[in-house]
């Protein structure tokens, strides 16, 4: 019992002393750094399509580095691979399972993948006419929350297991497993230059990765519920997460600290995903209450809505060329907006 | 009166739910009896209903209090209503805020929805089966599916629900003005938890958590163990003074800001504005002139310089006339290696130091020897990250001074004058009605990503060196 005690004291005082080195660099905030850049003008955008086809509650959806396709998975047991600007489906991907819950487009556009309450993340070749199950990566104990490709060999899997793992797609193996959160992994986000990624889990924490060798570098605190999404910031140096606590919140990797929240206090649905404009001015939040707020992410206000959803706004995903902006939700419909 | 059980199903616990704390925090702000929303008694038949407000001094309620305008403030009553924390009088099914003269009452805190468990469906059998009891025939068709569906699945504890449902239905101690209050209370929970047909449920929140969050983790010698190796390492990495890092946020978007689609028009048309596609052909990796917001870009940073294809080309240019290629080329090959099929690592490890590392290699490229002997020592086992000091390096080394020279170089100024700026359009409103027609599917990026290995196999072909040999036979053959 002693000894617990003598944990627990030390544990207190580690932390009294990073919260009084974090607020010694905490020498500016937000509004005054940004009081020099002009505020982002009102947004107001216009729906430019809606995709019908699914016939379930979309999940999730990924555009692909072409900026025109792009793959949504729903819980009607089916992938559909869209050409968004002419409205066309591309290709049907039958599921084994219809209890998807993300996708995931390859960068050279030869692969997707799914994965859900089946634990496992099932890898599709496009190339062939008919398409074919490369692999199924199955290793989990708990759903699939997440995965995204580093290319066509590589791809990183977040699972309700509270591990994400690193996978080999000609092995079909776990090359490295990141062990550290103590909540159902969520979501994840690849760096620019691909060499760390960031997890956000049910325990409100985020979490940095360096994904050679497989360690934590860096914990993000400040949210007080589950993580629903999190993204990289464009430069790579900052990360924005969302969670159910009704905020978002935008953390720095370099001064390893929270820089702004952005939340409101009419907003009482949690968020359910991210996207962010290219220059990373603007954050597109997908909320429960059925709609999408812009943020301003400098500024910390909200300055627009997307509205037009009947169900809640489950994806949202902006292309790599930031030309527009594309929300799926549990009413079925994808919608694209500029 | 019912047990209520802990739930426990398999662990699993429902997402998205911690909003309701925050909302009940309103609701007991809007019960205060100086403060709240201003409540009256309302006559219906014979009895008199107590505490009942109109939609229209919850909208103004809440529009004060909170701050917010009209809109979200109906909005934010609407949530109040769809969760159950506020109920109608009229029409009772419909689970919105209307701002006029509808009557609403506050939910009874013991029906509020709470974070920690979902309503049971035993509790919804006793229900159905209290209101079959009280008059047969009561139930709506939705209802009574409902109650032969569970009626199937729980025959084995149908005794024991019917028997709680009569105890409740003779539990009459309430007056006559409070039954009718609670079983208004308890339609309206049930409303809510197991909503109508073709409605949207509030609860409605998906699958389920793996993890209980609502469970305190158990303070064990790990747990502190933990937490004090995250501390310790946390105190110890240097951290950046936030005016830096948020300058260089702020700098960063400014810089982009320009060559947001979203903040600044894009030239010549956004394809999803006009439908004309000539922007991405604009853009396109093979293109042969760029654009000028495309050259600009190239400038920000020798990152966006490598990533754009057709900057990539530009700067190849630029290194052919200083004869430094190789770096560039000893890069993407790293690239190459980083990403391609682990069958191919060994021959393209292979390749590699012949071309680029080995003493008196055609490329060999300029690094520290230090850097070089770890290098070459790792490749007697090659693996996906054996170059990654040495790539490193030579990134460095081309960000810290080629990437400089090249743009103050008249390869980079010619570009730049050559760059065309396209004029923007400006389509009639039949023009537009065209392109709409005119929608064409783009190239499929597996073509796009196929004819760029042809093409790298050729240039690799090419670059590799030449046989005297063999092109001294194929002329003299010629003869």
């Amino acid at each position: 019992m002693g000894e617990m005690e003598q944990m627990k004291k030390e544990a207190e005082a580690l932390k009294t002393q990073i919260e009084a080195a974090r607020k010694a660099a905490h020498d500016t905030d937000m509004a005054s750094a940004a009081s020099g850049v002009a505020p982002a003008p009102r947004v107001q955008l216009k729906t430019r399509r809606t995709l019908k086809g699914h016939l379930a509650k979309i999940y999730a959806m990924h555009w692909c580095t072409d900026n025109r396709l792009m793959v949504s998975a729903s819980q009607d047991g089916k992938l559909l691979i869209w050409d968004s600007h002419t409205g066309n489906k591309v290709n049907a991907v039958p599921l084994k399972s219809s209890w998807v819950m993300t996708c995931a487009y390859a960068p050279s556009g030869n692969l997707v993948a799914s994965g859900g309450l089946d634990n496992m993340c099932t890898v599709y070749n496009l190339k062939t006419p008919v398409i074919k199950t490369v692999k199924e990566l199955d290793a989990h104990t708990g759903y699939l929350s997440c995965a995204r490709f580093l290319s066509d060999t590589e791809v990183l899997t977040a699972s309700g297991d509270t591990t994400c793992a690193l996978w080999d797609l000609e092995t079909g193996k776990q090359k490295t497993v990141f062990l550290n959160h103590v909540g159902d992994c969520m979501c994840l986000s690849l760096s620019p230059d691909m060499n760390s990624f960031v997890s956000g889990a049910c325990d409100s924490l985020a979490k940095l990765w360096d994904i050679r060798d497989g360690q934590c570098k860096q914990t993000f605190l400040g949210h007080t519920s589950d993580i629903n999404a999190i993204s990289f910031y464009p430069g790579g140096n900052a990360i924005i997460t969302g969670s159910d606590d009704c905020t978002c919140k935008m953390y720095d990797l370099r001064a390893d600290q929270e820089l702004i929240t952005y939340q409101d206090a009419a907003l009482n649905s949690g968020v359910t995903s991210l996207a962010l404009s290219m220059s990373g001015r603007l954050i597109f939040a997908g909320y429960d209450d059925f709609n999408c707020n812009i943020w301003d992410s400098l500024k910390g206000e909200k300055v627009g809505v997307l509205s037009g959803h009947d169900n809640r706004v489950s994806c949202t995903g902006v292309p790599p060329d930031g030309m527009c902006v594309c929300t799926g939700s549990w009413d079925s419909f994808l919608k694209i907006w500029n | 009166m019912t047990i209520r059980s802990d739930r426990d199903h398999g662990q699993r616990y429902r997402p998205r739910m911690s909003c309701l704390k925050k909302l009940e925090a309103t609701v007991v702000q809007m019960q205060d009896p100086s403060t709240g929303v201003k409540g009256t008694d309302q006559k219906l038949n014979i009895t008199t209903i107590p505490h009942v407000i109109t939609g229209q001094d919850i909208v103004a309620w809440i529009t004060k209090n909170v701050n917010i305008d009209n809109d979200e403030a109906q909005a934010f009553g609407t949530m109040l209503v769809a969760f159950g924390y506020i109920y109608p009088l009229q029409d009772h099914k419909k689970l919105v805020l209307r701002p006029d003269g509808s009557l609403y009452r506050f939910q009874t805190p013991y029906f509020w929805p709470v974070q920690k468990w979902k309503a049971e469906d035993t509790d919804y059998a006793i229900y159905l089966a209290k209101r079959n009891i009280r008059k047969k025939g009561v139930l709506h068709a939705y209802e009574q599916e409902e109650y032969n569906k569970l009626h199937k699945w729980m025959n084995h504890k149908w005794d024991f629900i019917v028997m709680q449902a009569k105890e409740q239905y003779q539990f009459q101690s309430l007056s006559k003005a409070d039954r009718v209050v609670f079983d208004c209370q308890e339609r309206a929970y049930w409303i809510v938890h197991r909503p109508p047909p073709q409605t949207h449920s509030a609860m409605d929140y998906g699958l389920d958590r793996h993890i209980d969050r609502n469970a305190e983790e158990k303070k064990t010698y790990d747990y502190y163990r933990r937490i004090i190796i995250y501390t310790q390492q946390a105190v110890m990495r240097s951290r950046v003074k936030s005016s830096v890092s948020l300058g260089a946020l702020a700098k960063y978007i400014t810089t982009f800001k320009n060559h947001d689609p979203f903040l600044v028009p894009c030239l010549p048309s956004n394809p999803w504005h006009t439908d004309d596609n000539s922007y991405w052909e604009l853009n396109a990796p093979d293109v042969e002139i760029p654009t000028k917001m495309s050259v600009e870009r190239w400038s920000f940073s020798f990152y966006e310089l490598l990533n754009d294809p057709r900057g990539r080309a530009d700067f190849k240019i630029f290194l052919k006339k200083e004869f430094s290629g190789e770096n560039l080329a000893f890069w993407e090959a790293a690239e190459e290696l980083k990403w391609g099929t682990a069958a191919s690592m060994s021959e393209k490890a292979e390749q590699i130091f012949k071309t680029f590392l080995a003493p008196g290699a055609p490329r060999w490229i300029n690094i520290d020897g230090r850097t070089m002997g770890l290098t070459v020592k790792g490749l007697e086992h090659p693996h996906r990250y054996v170059l990654d000091a040495a790539q490193t390096h030579i990134f460095m080394l081309m960000k810290k001074d080629t990437f400089y020279r090249y743009l103050k170089s008249p390869v980079y100024k010619e570009i730049q004058k050559k760059a065309i700026s396209p004029a923007p359009h400006n389509f009639s409103e039949a023009q537009l009605q065209q392109n709409m027609r005119n929608r064409r599917p783009s190239i499929n990026p597996i073509i796009t990503w196929q004819k760029e290995q042809e093409e790298k196999a050729k240039a690799a072909a090419a670059a590799g060196p030449v046989d005297i040999k063999k092109l001294m036979a194929s002329k003299l053959d010629r003869k």
